[in-house]
């Protein structure tokens, strides 16, 4: 009789007990760090155990006029479209080459790409910072293959090379992982709709742009705004890349470095909370703007 | 009739070959660039500092000028190997108190009604939006208040929660079917036990996919940790390695860098090859329906 009641009891608060830790740790470590950090935004503070002010929204009327902060933003942004322009048609590209029915030995090439998403950012950071380093860096050597002799590229010594050679470590860490996604999405795609597209008449470049790029439209959608969100929150690489400062004249600096720095290393949670909610902001608007846009590219 | 369709199919026969060629040739260009990098770093971590720069790669007519001391000075000069078993602690911890909590969590939001499922869903839902980063003012004020600045509570009990996971383990455990639950239920088995038994095996590919991502993600998380851990002694591989950067002797010397890389990916391969298979059919099953 014990056991029945046991049983009984056991099957009635089942999901609560399931859910609980979840919940728990939800509430604890999510929730309420987000809600102190709603709360924060109105401070100014000297450190994490310093006295605090309550300033009410000057802090976001400060973020508007700094400088820095809207460097940040534009060098934030310009990452993103590079990264949205290379990376997506290099991992759809890649994906639709390993697609072909011709190709051998395809579990050594998609690990073989796939290999550089196993290398963190800050490891793939560490590695970069020498590969280019500019006197006998193994990207100088590489142009020097098509050029004669290794060129004496600065790469993390000119301003206008910080941003791109921070997306070039990007590129190689993470185009063989949006190309997974590609290859998996292109292998739902309905052979027989090719083939008889093929028999209507319509080319290779036809069949793309009517069979495959309708056929993997969510994931595409899905692909852009992983890369816009992911780019958004770009930290790890520059931050390593350049020893955590921000680059040559400050071109490498990014939101999410911004807010560290002015957190972490001017004390500042307040400010840094303000930057942080104006991120949010900047995400889900872009967000927003390629949601609607990709809508209305599917109307036309 | 053969004499006009043999040198029509030959000249197709020859197109598909050569369409071949070209798809493996650009497959090899792309592996090249894709592993170079990681050849690179193997010769420079076997190479001694004055050799860095003469040779590319390997000194191939020297082959007897290669050493071990790059690893040798990475374990005495730095405190590498406690990095390394903080790592290993950490991230394992992390990885089974998420995979456990979500695959819970998850497979009570599939199979279960209970009181304040909707609610709760949406506030998930909504987190989703944010960019982490935003947290970050707030927590690091509440671990100071807490007094686990420096200590791994802060690490690992946020690491713990992962709404992405309770909503790919829901998702994929609605394939569950409720009269196979009901069958076990008849049989006396308990709550507990159709989730182990019954729904996480049939979710298998999901449990593989979610733990290498899980994985991954906390031996790479790099700015939290950052933000609390002050001691050397307590770092993790990312943090000692991001320190090393920094520190001028090994802006010359990189062998030594190298070799701590190469060292702080190899867990993560091993894992993968462990998790292959489970990896990419739960990827595509996920990628497909999101």
């Amino acid at each position: 009789m014990n056991r029945d009641r046991w049983w009984t009891w056991q099957y009635r608060y089942a999901p609560y007990l399931f859910v609980s830790p979840f919940v728990i740790l939800f509430l604890g470590f999510l929730i309420y760090p987000l809600a102190w950090s709603i709360v924060l935004s109105f401070y100014q503070t000297a450190s994490a155990r310093g006295q605090q002010k309550f300033v009410g929204l000057d802090n976001y009327r400060f973020l508007l006029g700094d400088w820095l902060f809207w460097g940040a933003v534009v060098n934030t942004a310009l990452y993103t479209l590079g990264l949205v322009l290379v990376q997506l048609p290099t991992s759809l590209g890649l994906a639709l080459v390993l697609n072909d029915r011709r190709v051998r030995a395809r579990g050594f090439f998609r690990f073989a790409f796939f290999s550089t998403y196993l290398v963190g950012n800050v490891f793939v950071a560490v590695m970069f910072a020498l590969i280019l380093s500019p006197r006998a860096g193994l990207m100088n050597r590489a142009l020097g293959v098509f050029v004669g002799r290794p060129p004496d590229i600065n790469w993390l010594g000119e301003p206008d090379l910080a941003m791109p050679s921070v997306l070039l470590a990007s590129l190689w860490l993470s185009v063989g992982y949006g190309m997974i996604y590609f290859l998996a999405a292109l292998q739902t795609v309905d052979r027989e709709l090719y083939e008889s597209a093929e028999i209507d008449g319509a080319g290779a470049w036809s069949r793309f742009w009517n069979v495959t790029i309708p056929g993997i439209r969510p994931v595409l959608i899905f692909m852009l705004l992983v890369v816009t969100i992911g780019g958004f929150q770009l930290f790890e690489l520059p931050f390593v890349i350049f020893e955590s400062s921000a680059g040559p004249s400050s071109r490498a600096l990014t939101i999410v470095m911004y807010l560290w720095q002015s957190g972490w290393e001017a004390g500042n949670l307040g400010y840094a909370a303000a930057i942080g909610w104006v991120l949010v902001l900047l995400i889900l608007g872009v967000a927003i703007v390629q949601l609607r846009m990709t809508r209305a590219m599917q109307e036309v | 009739m053969t004499e006009l369709k043999t040198p029509l199919l030959r000249e197709r026969r020859r197109k598909e070959f050569a369409g071949g060629v070209l798809v493996h040739l650009v497959l090899l260009i792309a592996a090249l660039i894709a592993l170079t990098p990681f050849f690179w770093m193997i010769c420079a971590t076997l190479k001694r500092g004055e050799d860095l720069f003469t040779y590319v790669f390997l000194p191939w007519r020297h082959l007897e000028r290669l050493t071990l001391d790059n690893f040798y000075a990475l374990f005495t000069k730095e405190p590498f190997g406690r990095w390394l078993l903080n790592s290993l602690f950490l991230s394992s911890t992390m990885t089974v108190l998420v995979v456990t909590l979500s695959s819970l969590a998850g497979f009570a939001l599939a199979k279960y009604r209970f009181w304040g499922k909707r609610p709760l869903m949406l506030v998930m839902l909504t987190t989703m939006l944010l960019p982490g980063q935003v947290m970050l003012p707030g927590a690091s004020k509440m671990m100071y208040e807490l007094g686990w600045m420096n200590s791994y509570w802060a690490i690992v009990l946020p690491g713990a929660v992962s709404v992405f996971g309770a909503f790919l383990f829901s998702q994929a455990m609605q394939t569950v079917p409720d009269e196979l639950l009901q069958a076990g239920r008849v049989d006396g088995c308990s709550e507990l036990r159709l989730w182990w038994e019954v729904a996480l095996p049939m979710v298998r590919p999901m449990v593989g996919a979610f733990t290498l991502l899980s994985f991954l993600a906390s031996w790479n998380s790099f700015l939290w940790p950052q933000i609390i851990l002050h001691e050397e002694t307590k770092y993790t591989l990312p943090i000692g390695l991001a320190n090393m950067v920094q520190l001028p002797e090994y802006r010359v010397d990189y062998g030594i860098l190298m070799a701590g890389t190469l060292l702080s990916i190899i867990p993560v391969v091993i894992l993968f090859f462990v998790l292959q298979k489970d990896f990419i059919a739960g990827l595509a099953s996920g990628a497909v329906k999101g």
